[in-house]
């Protein structure tokens, strides 16, 4: 029987981590994810979940830990954010290479300077090109059940690629919800244990991680681009599965109100609920509008989204992030690349906003679509447009 | 060193969990320790190696000389790799999803990725208390990157960040006492050791894998190509080193220092330095200067072994 429960998100995944009977927890403090590892320590400690947390000394080892952890087939799991995220960066790199299926729960933060413990998208922006899969939530019920399908989608052996799971940073980590949780038994039966292929083991020699020269090198990241393509496969699979059972359909790209709709606006993470509210005020004035909404970063859902904007005239973007100097918002960017060659190409307006905790209201959302269908008309002499900054 | 030790080359096991065929360069003392320790770990050994010499070249795809499982990720990170393996296996045992087995996870890696870039991290690892053995293989520089200083640079040694110039005598600082660093953290052993003496330098390893908890061996390996040496100079530098007391060889169990080898007279510094091409611009003044700290140094670990 699946039990509905007011809960802090943070608190949630702790106890989603409980469920999955995770063998390694590597964590380090970073606001605002600590909620999540206190709460780990503290099942570890009550004898909870027959774990070992392993305090480090820095995000860095921390992913480190992760790796070795892993190596040995332990299901490994770690939570960052914002800086923690940025120092784990190199290391990133090393747990997909050498495919390494830890899981990690970022409660996305902005990024100093200036010193911003708020939430925006800044920090996942940046390791955008680590090879991990990287999934965005929308609400904590999204977060709980996205922390299970991580463990069943980075362990398949088909896949055996690290997992990022986004949640805005105190919009949702620190958020009290009701959340429907899932029976143990339910978990363990759609979870099955960590079978690691190749793991570090003295009966049974390898080597993992060896030097690659010229002749090897293109090849090994050849490989990881098509593990890393191929896994929508499972990913699709398992979001397929977990819809058959607990009853909740997650899929690489979502919309609302969006069929036939003339103008779309896209969102990532939690601000799609806000946006949803602001798509019903809109409609009610009359306006054509959907929203469509990016669960899955990576790999980048290329067919949902040209399929999604099919008829779509304008497009308009709200990123929680800037590439500075750049062509602003990351996720318009690849947005607009991903539909250059669509064919009517729908006009993309790239708004900027919500940086560094900064809420955008149901008033904001409609201010966006409205100055974004202005300027589908008229162009602009700007790449993007920084919603609500005073200059 | 025990007597027995003389006789103990026909106890030594004649299997090689690191093989022939690797590219270290002639006469790599670091290549030779490397060897030595881990026959001395055993079959039942997970090796953890930080990026390096010894990382480069020994696994370049498709080759590799380790026939233990081994693994390799990056510079700075070696000490908290070990410890997540050593706590995954841990967590795997104690639940019942792989065979109960004393396994141990040996850390290798260089001066630099230890005294250096990996400080943190293993000072992290030896604070919680893992169960691991980390070895730093001494070189005193960055040799793999083509002879940049670390903070195990002696005093005066010219490498290519601490050139000896018109202006400048070399490397302007001391080694970084890092066996006193290990033993700040109260770990339960420390030991110096050097593969001129290959025996005691075994012994230590089996020693160092039967504490509970975190070890630490620093091996002084000589670099013919940093140091600018002859290749067949190795084993006999590695004993000037020892007997100058430029590197002397001890134990530190549970916080308790004891000589492993010690000289009623320590031979003159020269002996040592005038065999190396980093050492050749120093003048007989500050060779003076550089011998006078040696001989303090020795005598102060003497002291703490109480054979002052």
């Amino acid at each position: 029987m699946t039990k509905r429960v007011g809960m802090e998100v943070s608190v949630a995944i702790g106890e989603m981590v409980k469920m999955a009977d995770v063998d390694v927890v590597a964590a380090y403090p970073i606001t605002p994810q600590t909620h999540i590892v206190e709460h780990i320590a503290e099942l570890v400690a009550d004898g909870e979940l027959n774990a070992e947390y392993v305090p480090v000394e820095s995000e860095h080892s921390a992913m480190s830990a992760c790796l070795g952890s892993a190596a040995v087939g332990a299901r490994t799991f770690t939570a960052t954010a914002g800086q923690g995220l940025e120092l784990m960066h190199e290391v990133l790199y090393v747990a997909s290479g050498m495919r390494l299926p830890i899981v990690m729960t970022v409660a996305n933060r902005s990024l100093a300077a200036p010193l911003s413990v708020w939430g925006d998208h800044s920090d996942v922006m940046a390791v955008r090109d680590t090879g991990w899969i990287q999934i965005f939530c929308e609400n904590g019920q999204d977060v709980v059940d996205n922390v299970i399908c991580a463990f069943r989608i980075a362990e398949d052996n088909k896949v055996l690629l690290p997992v990022m799971v986004h949640l805005d940073g105190f919009h949702l980590s620190h958020v009290i919800e009701p959340m429907l949780f899932p029976e143990p038994e339910e978990v363990k039966d759609f979870l099955p244990p960590n079978k690691y292929p190749l793991p570090l083991n003295p009966a049974k020699p390898v080597a993992m991680g060896d030097f690659a020269p010229p002749f090897i090198y293109t090849e090994a990241r050849w490989a990881h681009e098509t593990a890393l393509r191929q896994s929508k496969q499972t990913i699709l699979k398992v979001w397929d599965e977990f819809a058959g059972k607990f009853g909740r359909q997650y899929k690489p790209v979502e919309s609302y109100r969006a069929d036939d709709a003339k103008t779309l606006l896209f969102t990532i993470g939690s601000f799609s609920e806000t946006a949803m509210t602001a798509v019903d005020a809109l409609r009610e004035e009359g306006l054509d509008i959907g929203l469509v909404r990016l669960r899955l970063w990576r790999p980048f859902p290329f067919e949902e989204l040209r399929a999604v904007v099919k008829g779509a005239e304008t497009l308009i973007v709200l990123d929680r992030a800037l590439s500075v100097g750049g062509p602003g918002g990351p996720v318009c960017s690849e947005i607009r690349s991903a539909l250059y060659d669509a064919n009517p190409r729908p006009k993309i307006v790239s708004f900027v906003g919500g940086l560094g905790g900064r809420d955008i209201t149901v008033d904001g959302f409609s201010a966006i679509v409205k100055r974004g269908i202005e300027l589908a008309k008229t162009g602009s002499d700007r790449e993007f447009q920084m919603f609500g900054v005073r200059e | 060193m025990q007597n027995l030790n003389i006789y103990a080359s026909k106890l030594v096991e004649k299997e090689e969990s690191f093989s022939p065929g690797h590219r270290a360069c002639i006469g790599c003392g670091e290549v030779l320790a490397v060897r030595l320790a881990v026959k001395a770990a055993g079959k039942n050994v997970v090796v953890v190696n930080a990026t390096g010499c010894m990382e480069i070249i020994a696994s370049q795809v498709p080759n590799t000389s380790w026939n233990v499982p081994w693994i390799h990720t990056l510079f700075e990170n070696t000490a908290a790799v070990s410890s997540g393996i050593e706590s995954g296996l841990k967590a795997m045992m104690r639940k019942g999803l792989i065979p109960q087995s004393d396994t141990n996870v040996v850390a290798i890696a260089g001066d630099g990725a230890t005294l250096d870039i990996g400080f943190q991290s293993l000072s992290g690892a030896m604070e919680r208390g893992h169960k691991l053995l980390y070895i730093c293989f001494d070189n005193e520089a960055y040799m793999n990157t083509g002879v940049q200083r670390s903070s195990a640079t002696p005093f005066g040694a010219s490498t290519t960040t601490s050139p000896a110039g018109k202006k400048s005598t070399g490397q302007t600082s001391w080694k970084k006492d890092m066996p006193a660093l290990a033993v700040a953290h109260g770990i339960p052993y420390v030991a110096t050791a050097n593969p001129s003496y290959p025996f005691d330098l075994m012994e230590k390893v089996k020693k160092a894998l039967n504490v509970d908890g975190p070890s630490y061996i620093q091996v002084m390996s000589v670099c013919p190509t940093g140091w600018r040496c002859a290749g067949d100079l190795t084993i006999r530098l590695g004993r000037l080193s020892a007997e100058t007391g430029v590197f002397p060889l001890y134990e530190v169990e549970n916080g308790k220092y004891k000589m492993s080898l010690d000289f009623p007279r320590l031979r003159p510094l020269t002996d040592y330095t005038s065999l190396q091409g980093r050492f050749r611009h120093l003048t007989p003044e500050m060779l003076g200067d550089i011998q006078q700290k040696v001989v303090e140094k020795y005598n102060e670990i003497k002291a703490k072994a109480g054979c002052g």
